[in-house]
């Protein structure tokens, strides 16, 4: 699934990589716990969370994830956004909440797992 | 990768009073071995268990330092603190165990994972710790 499909879905916005909505993600997770991303994430391209931290991005980054959504319409600070930039992360912002996102683009095909088609 | 005579070496002073720049020297160290061509497997291995590591410090540890040396064989990443030390490693060492307050936990770490993990990413790890003193983590990921 393209990013953009992903904006669309969640009708978010975009806070950086506006030159990256073609790129290609074929699995999510959500999480709110840095943590367990790090311990359970596998190939994940992409990371719905509720958290706003800078970690958020580095454990992104540590991951080789390519997208991060803030939930629940919640505002990364400029620090944030500056980080995922550098780090050629997207950084999308929906208003919908953490489960009704996650099903919504798992709905539409997004699954947790690389798909091997 | 080229052959290496000498191995090539960073050094990372980790800030303790800030968590927003937690997790810094890892990003810096990821970056330096995509530069260095190694795979995207050890880069990872590295990633996640240097990155554990810095934050266990400046959660646990009030910062300390982080040296990291690569040659043809193997990635040594040394983690350094004079924090409060850890008084029984068995128990720390185990999956859920933590000793992270609430304050840590809303900001999404503590969840007792860190150093299970550290040791799953790494070929080769060994705790030092004396009470009152600090902690030396020494990790090694083979190439
Ligand atoms: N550098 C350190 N200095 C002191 N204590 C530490 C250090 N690293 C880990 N610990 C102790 O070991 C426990 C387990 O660490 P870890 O598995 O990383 O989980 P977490 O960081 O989520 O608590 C910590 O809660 C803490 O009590
Ligand atoms: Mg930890």
């Amino acid at each position: 699934m393209k990013i953009a499909r992903i904006r669309e879905l969640l009708s978010a916005e975009i806070l950086c990589g506006e030159d990256m909505m073609d790129c290609e993600v074929s699995s999510a997770c959500c999480c709110d716990m840095m943590s367990d991303v790090l311990a359970y994430v596998k190939d994940q391209g992409v990371l719905l969370t509720g958290l706003v931290n800078t970690q958020v991005i580095r454990t992104a980054n540590m991951m080789d994830m390519v997208c991060v959504v803030f939930v629940r319409n919640k505002m990364p600070t400029p620090e944030i956004i500056a980080l995922a930039e550098e780090s050629g992360i997207v950084v999308l912002r929906s208003a919908l909440r953490a489960y009704e996102a996650s099903g919504l683009l798992y709905h539409a095909g997004l699954g947790a797992h690389e798909s091997h088609e | 990768m080229k052959a290496m005579s000498e191995p090539i070496r960073f050094h990372f002073d980790v800030d303790g009073e800030d968590f927003s720049s937690a997790g810094g020297a890892s990003v810096i160290v990821k970056k330096k071995l995509r530069q260095l061509g190694l795979s995207p497997e050890i880069i990872r291995k590295v990633s996640i268990a240097m990155y554990e590591g810095e934050i266990n410090m400046v959660i646990h540890a009030n910062g300390g330092t982080a040296d990291i040396s690569v040659d043809d064989r193997e990635i040594t990443i040394v983690l350094a603190d004079r924090g409060p030390g850890i008084p029984d490693i068995g128990l720390a060492m185990q999956e859920g165990y933590s000793t992270a307050k609430e304050n840590i936990r809303t900001l999404g770490f503590g969840a007792g994972m860190g150093l299970p993990n550290m040791k799953k990413y790494s070929d080769e790890m060994q705790i030092e710790t004396e009470i009152g003193v600090g902690t030396t983590v020494t990790m090694k990921i083979r190439l």
